[in-house]
């Protein structure tokens, strides 16, 4: 990563409410016009963070810079009152002013930077259409549907240009159709206003697919920076592996190239030299289901207690005896067996994850 | 609701109850009779005597600079009360001081009052009676926009400090608006309040500045006169004015 594109950078910030630590020691740098999300269950500092980039909460050690567009030296962002941050927040109620229209909700920022009459009305008009508001710009917040209030408050923090945009869980508010259409929105406007995006959601699916690189917090720690795909494929720990995607955990045993659990050793790839106490990660679209004759080679055999055809696609759940949780399978088509059917399972072992579990 | 309707019987009665004395009084006040019980005919004579009775004219005046003075400092006061208490003070007990002024027996608070302005040597007059309505108008402006600030999203002040406004222009352009209809409502509960108020004006007051509700009780000693029917329905028109233009100003400034 060059100096040019890393435009915020968080170093050892930690912050804690008396005995409850919200974030501990969290490191990272978000790059110019990333799309970041931070991504985690509630209570993982997430919401924390975020606030403390804008000017809301203070950290107790640690430091967050931004790279000004006037200087190349970043700016100290702890040292400023929230009016004085190059930065915006769309926060999670909108927080829109109800005594305002549309239009002077936009306005808001603009008139605080002191620019003149016709920058503001032009600058309104454009943010006004790119967000698609034109018609309601002089409609007060109340008379708006959530996904238009979504809008407003999207226009409201974009109209100042600023670097970096955070937008505090903003989707959480709609319902399931409207947050998909917003989700490829937000990623549109994201390219067409070219501003840097820190997104904060508890949702994996959200993160996922909006996201360039993605944070997972927990505890107050950053458990793994990494683009979608490398942190499906490559979890780094754990809880990082159960909260990305979904997939069947095995507890057992790491050896040299093998992973023993409930009775059972499994020929297994493990690059990082795992020993002891380990977790293998199955994919439900690694699984493969097949009979349960010993003549098919499974790795396991259980029994189907849940099938689900989704129309392209079916889901197969199945519980295999000694095993605390049961196995979960997909698979293009339509459930080839049903509920309470014995059939073998089996993965190809170079494409589970083998990972060490702390002690 | 057809099934229930022997339920409205107790709610006209209750009506009845309450508005046909009203409205016998403002029928009352349009009667040409001396004696305030019989109907002799139409006339606005009491009317004219009202205007024309100085001691009233006085009393009038005093009650207006009385409630209007009130107003003004108590929505100023309680307005930052409840701000102050609503933002730092997470405590329940902190917010009952603040109300309690509204909610103890108007006697104890005179009483007190008027121990206290003797103790600080105040001379009893009409600031003094200012100064006391401005204690119970307090209590009231600040439970009625504290209530205001519990249904008001409190991130708005935060978004307009990221949009880049100071704290001040944050306080004048995103609370005071936002809780407009609070602090009207507030406001105007005072004035009406200080306009009748007796008991408190009564023990706070000096004798050459008597506000409007002494004058009438002093006048009322020597038996009801239709002037005094002609005065209470001109505070009652006074009062309706003032209730539903509040509730008016309320709904157009509440756009939640």
């Amino acid at each position: 990563m060059t100096l040019e594109t890393r435009l915020l950078t968080i170093s050892g910030v930690s912050k804690a409410y008396g005995e409850v630590i919200a974030l501990d020691d969290v490191s990272f740098e978000i790059k110019q016009n990333e799309f970041f999300a931070l991504l985690g269950p509630s209570g993982c500092g997430k919401t924390t963070l975020l606030r403390s980039i804008a000017g809301f909460e203070d950290p107790d050690a640690g430091a967050i810079t931004i790279l000004g567009s006037e200087s190349p030296t970043p700016i100290n962002l702890l040292s400023l009152p929230p009016n004085k941050r190059p930065v915006n927040l769309m926060f999670q109620s909108y927080a829109l002013f109800p005594h305002m229209n549309v239009r002077k909700n936009i306005m808001y920022g603009l008139q605080r930077e002191g620019l003149s009459k016709d920058e503001i009305a032009q600058r309104v008009e454009e943010v006004l259409v790119t967000t698609g508001l034109t018609d309601k710009a002089s409609v007060r917040p109340a008379q708006l549907s959530g996904g238009q209030r979504q809008r407003v408050a999207l226009a409201r923090a974009i109209v100042n240009r600023p670097p970096l945009l955070l937008l505090g869980e903003p989707l959480s508010a709609l319902d399931r159709k409207v947050r998909a259409e917003m989700q490829i929105e937000l990623k549109r406007l994201q390219h067409e206003v070219g501003i840097t995006f820190v997104v904060v959601t508890h949702d994996q699916e959200e993160a996922m697919s909006m996201a360039d690189r993605i944070a997972v917090m927990h505890e107050g720690r950053v458990q793994q920076i990494a683009d979608p795909v490398t942190l499906y494929a490559q979890p780094a720990n754990v809880f990082v592996a159960d909260f990305i995607g979904s997939g069947s955990l095995l507890h057992g045993v790491a050896g040299q190239g093998s992973f023993s659990a409930y009775g059972s050793t499994f020929h297994c790839h493990n690059p990082d030299q795992i020993a002891g106490s380990a977790v293998l990660v199955l994919r439900p679209e690694e699984v493969r289901i097949t009979g349960a004759e010993p003549a098919e080679n499974p790795l396991m055999v259980g029994s189907i207690i849940e099938t689900h055809f989704y129309g392209g696609s079916s889901s197969t759940t199945v519980r295999v005896p000694g095993v605390e949780n049961p196995i979960v399978a997909s698979h293009p088509g339509a459930p080839l067996y049903t509920v309470g059917d014995q059939v073998g399972l089996s993965w190809n072992p170079q494409s589970a994850v083998l990972l060490q579990v702390q002690p | 609701m057809h099934k229930i309707g022997w339920l409205r019987v107790p709610l006209v009665a209750t009506y009845a109850f309450l508005y046909i004395p009203i409205a016998v009084l403002v029928v009352m006040s349009f009667n040409a009779s001396k004696n305030p019980f019989t109907w002799t005919g139409f006339s606005t004579k009491w009317y004219s005597a009202l205007f024309d009775n100085e001691l009233i004219r006085q009393g009038f005046i005093n009650t207006m600079i009385v409630a209007v003075g009130a107003t003004i400092f108590a929505t100023i006061l309680g307005t930052l009360l409840a701000i102050g208490v609503a933002r730092y003070f997470r405590s329940a007990v902190v917010e009952a001081y603040s109300l309690a002024p509204a909610i103890i027996p108007d006697l104890v608070l005179a009483i007190g009052l008027l121990a206290f302005f003797a103790l600080v040597g105040v001379t009893l007059s009409l600031f003094s009676v200012l100064l006391a309505h401005v204690v119970f108008g307090m209590a009231f402006v600040s439970a009625v926009v504290i209530a205001r600030i519990g249904q008001t999203d409190s991130s708005l002040e935060e978004a307009s400090r990221d949009l880049g406004a100071s704290a001040t222009t944050t306080f004048f352009r995103i609370t005071l608006p936002s809780l407009a209809p609070g602090i009207i409502a507030g406001a105007l509960l005072v004035f009406t309040l200080s306009l009748d108020e007796f008991v408190v004006a009564y023990f706070t007051n000096g004798p050459a500045t008597p506000t409007l509700p002494i004058v009438i009780y002093s006048m009322v000693r020597f038996g009801v006169t239709p002037e005094i029917n002609a005065l209470a329905a001109l505070l009652l028109l006074v009062s309706f004015t003032i209730v539903i233009s509040a509730q008016r100003i309320t709904r157009l400034t509440d756009a939640v």
